[in-house]
């Protein structure tokens, strides 16, 4: 493999690992249901630019082009179903804080 | 090679902003930005399709998505913003410590290429791949298209029977 190349994909790497940090991070500390969304949309960015750094480290640029494309349909229809989700638990509890909605559905499963 | 340091550096600050604003309309303006940064980056890996794609859509459409489930929602005030910084601010500072410090660690470690990666090969054109060599991708994004429609669909009759 050539050392330029090489050294490209391994530059980009540790920034990667960063977003990936960053997005997980929101994840497990937020209590925000959008916010979590928010934090997967990182993840996803984190992924497409790892994709892409792969493709052209290896030479497969128009292979990682095509699944991009793919992975970013695929990140579109998920977060609009999540999108919905979200506003469908807003509307039925109220809240979006999952501490409330938790606190929530043990009120209504210890009243049945 | 600077100029991708500098976008990586503006991609992880702007990516830090969005998960730490305290105002969700700010993080999907960030995230948008962030979209705009990687956009940039692809060009630059010799990306062009794969980078319209994310530019038109993930800086476009996805923020769109996002604005119209926060104002949908109306999470909270800003009296309960307030209320709640303090308490953010005690879950998401350690957030840019640890980004700094890995940022450090990642760079006395060095990574580098010891680890086997596959010979560079010359692909064949992006459009010929996707219609010739991967045309099933085309039906699975169709079909996952089909599903996130009908999917919302669900979400809202469900919501109209129960009105």
């Amino acid at each position: 493999m050539n050392s330029e190349i090489a050294r490209l994909f391994w530059s980009f790497s540790p920034f990667i690992i960063m977003l990936f940090i960053i997005g997980l991070y929101c994840i497990f500390v937020t209590f925000n249901l959008i916010r979590v969304l928010v934090g997967v949309e990182v993840l996803m960015k984190a992924a497409t630019l790892l994709v892409i750094v792969a493709g052209a480290a290896t030479g497969h640029i128009a292979l990682a082009q095509v699944i991009v494309v793919t992975l970013i349909v695929i990140e579109v229809v998920v977060i609009t179903i999540a999108a919905g989700v979200v506003i469908g638990i807003w509307r039925h509890n109220n809240s979006l804080d999952t501490r409330k909605i938790r606190q929530i559905n043990d009120e209504g499963i210890s009243d049945e | 090679m600077i100029v991708n340091s500098i976008l990586l550096i503006a991609l992880l600050c702007v990516a830090l902003w969005a998960v730490m604003t305290r105002s969700l309309l700010r993080s999907a303006i960030a995230l948008a930005i962030v979209s705009a940064v990687l956009t940039m980056l692809m060009f630059r890996l010799h990306s062009p399709l794969a980078a319209v794609f994310e530019l038109s859509v993930c800086a476009g459409l996805i923020p769109v998505v996002f604005v119209s489930a926060i104002t949908l929602t109306q999470p909270l005030s800003t009296k309960e913003v307030l209320q709640h910084m303090r308490e953010r601010l005690t879950r998401f500072w350690y957030l840019p410590f640890i980004i700094v410090s890995s940022g450090i660690i990642f760079t006395f470690i060095h990574l580098s290429s010891k680890m086997p990666l596959p010979g560079a090969e010359v692909d064949k054109d992006v459009r010929i791949l996707l219609w010739n060599i991967r045309p099933l991708d085309l039906i699975g994004q169709i079909l996952i298209l089909l599903i996130g429609a009908f999917g919302i669909l669900i979400i809202f009759k469900e919501k109209k029977e129960n009105e």
